[in-house]
């Protein structure tokens, strides 16, 4: 039987298995939302900003490791979409973006809502397409899908034009796919890995560092499976938290520019690094010259052109991180003998010196919140448990740094292009996965205002998020940069004329809440989290003057960090611990 | 350093963009880019060539590489091959005579390939470095307009 490119399209993401489209219709999406009020297995969540159906998209993969879907109109559609892909792009979230375009007859004629939807996404894809016949629709769909979720993960944008979606064609869907052109690795070079535990098993100073492609690769067990095998420290970017359990005594916090004192030190002292699934981006490595300078890296990544991108790597391993480290347990279990006992005692001793400075320590206040204070509380009552999604700034950090996530796929942030507005919506693609968890978005008054729109979403579809708005009345991470580096001139980082939240929630149909004592912080978060079937927004009036701390400077090394003023004269620049 | 890079890929509409939009969003240089169909209609072939640090040109390659479209990547640098590229020049017969010119073109295996009164064209076809060659001989003074093809490249043997 012939189906419409309307039908194909969602029969398409019946037979994917698709739960949740995110999308917002138009003109030339017409056809297809057609289809989509006539079939009952995909369901639809209606967005109120093409932004924030890309972003509920990638919160919904993060989330659940199965790609997002959205579904948007050309034109203006299109453009609204461009963020939340690129936000996706840069952190390599699986998402199929399919997008109306204008009729085929009609492209190039500069037509109502028509932009070149092509050319406009394609620096921040892994692939596009644009089908311009109806028997080609359900093998490029299928193509998508596949590209998306293969191979380093990705962004896959498939524009249809209006008269396609009308067009009618035999529908059969391909159970398998190959494409000439693209054949994404999976083991690792077996010859490689036995080198690199070689080169593991005799380090004095190891140090395990890993990123957000040990979650996105599904490789948490065997990542905690061969650090406790070696007893070595661990530590995780941004965006790999919650791959290694924090709760672990190997866990040495997070790195780069906020993380912890020690586990900066130890990527600086290291003498064997392994780094899993990450890229040595900026934020990570601060100044390249800087970096790590007595250390053998072995590197593993699923994208060659990741390794040997920023640093020079002495065992390159191209591979899926999963088979790559169950094969590297295996040889690490053989070969366990060569391990000399005690070395590694003294390179923890040194490390749990540096740990004794307690880097992540701030001045308890009576009067004014801390917003650290806020995440530690908001951990205590979830227990560790809850998902937190959070959009970007200095509440971002707060949240990674005193949020001990014990699971991969929890933390759900916009690390690559650090996206403001990103985590309400994210938090509801991770509520509508997971209805009864608790969800928390942390966010700042700056941020949130980027997609509060989207609180109209959440009324509609009855999620039951909890907002936590660290609210400084600045844009904090700007301030602080801009107290920092620009002589405290703060130059358009204050919000003026900001709304009533409470009442703004309530407008929405939520329950809104503002805390301005310590003392009432435990109590809100409490009450909000015991109501599982509102949405609560907390508007936590926090102290202006609070910085992220530790930081390294960008362009600075890792042995150039600066801690919280009151603690400055204990940290000296270098080694004088080691 | 200078390399020549040689790359099948798909012959779907948007290809060509997708290599040329790596490059600059990236910051890599071209020198020169070719494209064109291959006897298989579903392939084109396209000949870059690039120059940068042993590191740039390893980026290069492993971005080309993870392009969708691309089918095959050869740095036919790294081995040996042939490459030749064709110019067209129009050139002033006022301070080079003619009798000159031919001479020249004949050196260059070139041939004159059209002729008016003040100038005439010649076509040149060799590597990139002997046609610079050429240009060099001729003297810039006495070109009009010069138009080159940009390199094709193939490699020796099997």
């Amino acid at each position: 039987m012939k189906l419409t490119g309307a039908e194909i399209v969602l029969a398409c993401l019946k037979d994917e298995g698709v739960e949740f489209l995110f999308g917002y219709p138009g003109g030339a999406a017409l056809h297809i939302y057609d289809a989509v009020y006539r079939q009952k297995q995909v369901r639809h969540i209606l967005v109120r900003h093409e932004q924030g159906a890309t972003h509920a998209a990638d919160g919904f993969a993060r989330a659940t490791g199965k790609p997002g879907v959205v579904l948007v109109t050309s034109g203006p559609g299109v453009t609204n979409t461009v963020t939340g892909i690129a936000t996706a792009f840069m952190d390599s979230i699986p998402m199929v973006v399919l997008t109306a375009q204008v009729a085929t007859h009609l492209i190039g004629d500069d037509a109502f809502q028509e932009v070149d939807t092509v050319g406009i996404t394609r620096p921040c894809v892994k692939h596009n397409f644009l089908v311009k016949d109806v028997n080609d629709l359900a093998m490029t769909i299928k193509k998508a899908f596949y590209i998306a979720t293969t191979g380093r993960p990705g962004p896959v944008v498939v524009d249809i034009p209006k008269d396609v979606t009308a067009a009618q064609a035999e529908y059969l869907y391909p159970k398998s796919i190959e494409i000439r052109s693209y054949a994404p690795v999976d083991k690792g070079h077996t010859k490689q890995i036995s080198r690199a535990v070689d080169l593991l098993l005799q380090a004095e100073r190891p140090i395990i560092y890993t990123g957000g492609g040990v979650i996105q690769g599904g490789a948490a067990l065997e990542l905690a499976e061969l650090v406790r095998e070696l007893q070595y420290p661990c530590t995780n970017t941004l965006m790999g938290l919650g791959a290694f359990p924090a709760s672990d005594p190997l866990f040495i916090g997070m790195l780069g520019m906020h993380g912890t004192y020690e586990a900066n030190m130890a990527m600086y002292e290291c003498d064997v690094m392994l780094a899993v699934g990450a890229r040595f981006d900026d934020r990570v490595t601060g100044d390249l010259k800087l970096f790590s300078p007595r250390s053998r890296i072995i590197h593993v990544d699923v994208d060659p052109s990741s390794i040997g991108k920023n640093v020079s790597v002495e065992v390159p391993i191209v591979g899926e991180a999963a088979p790559v480290l169950r094969e590297m347990i295996a040889l690490v279990r053989q070969r366990k003998d060569k391990l000399v006992s005690g070395v590694i005692d003294a390179w923890w001793n040194t490390i749990n010196a540096w740990r004794g400075i307690n880097c992540l320590d701030y001045d308890v206040s009576d009067e004014l919140i801390k917003p650290q204070y806020v995440v530690q509380k908001l951990f205590e009552i979830t227990k560790g448990e809850a998902f937190v999604a959070s959009d970007v700034g200095q509440h971002q950090m707060w949240a990674a740094q005193y949020y001990g996530f014990d699971q991969p796929r929890r933390w759900v942030n916009s690390g690559g292009l650090g996206t403001m507005g990103f985590g309400l919506p994210a938090a509801m693609g991770i509520q509508l996965a997971y209805p009864k968890m608790p969800v928390a978005c942390i966010t700042g008054e700056a941020s949130i205002m980027m997609c509060i729109q989207e609180l109209s979403t959440c009324k509609q579809y009855d999620l039951p998020i909890k907002v936590i708005a660290l609210n400084n009345r600045y844009m904090g991470m700007v301030r602080q940069w801009q107290e920092f580096f620009y002589e405290s001139r703060y130059s358009h980082s204050y919000m003026d004329a900001l709304p009533d939240f409470v009442r703004l929630a309530e407008s929405f149909g939520h329950v809104g809440m503002r805390i301005d004592k310590p003392g009432d912080v435990e109590g809100a978060l409490k009450e909000a989290f015991d109501s599982d079937d509102r949405l609560v927004f907390m508007d936590f009036i926090t102290d202006q003057t609070e910085n992220v701390y530790p930081m390294i400077a960008a362009g600075a090394g890792h042995n150039e960090m600066h801690l919280k003023p009151s603690r400055h004269g204990e940290v000296h620049k270098e080694r004088e611990l080691a | 350093m200078r390399r020549v890079i040689s790359i099948l890929l798909e012959n779907e509409a948007g290809a060509l963009s997708r290599v040329a939009g790596l490059f600059s969003a990236r910051g890599y240089n071209i020198e020169s880019l070719t494209v064109a169909p291959t006897d298989d209609a579903s392939l084109s072939h396209m000949t870059i060539v690039t120059y940068g640090s042993d590191l740039v040109i390893e980026q290069i390659t492993k971005q080309l590489n993870k392009l969708i479209d691309v089918v095959r990547l050869i740095d036919l640098t790294d081995g040996a091959y042939v490459e030749r590229e064709m110019l067209l020049a129009k050139i002033a017969l006022a301070k080079l005579p003619l009798s000159d010119l031919k001479v020249l073109v004949e050196l260059f295996n070139g041939c004159i390939i059209d002729i008016c009164q003040s100038n005439c064209t010649v076509e040149i076809t060799g590597t990139g470095h002997r046609l610079d060659a050429f240009v060099e001989a001729c003297g810039r003074t006495q070109i009009i307009e010069l138009v080159r093809s940009g390199v094709s490249g193939i490699s020796r043997g099997a």
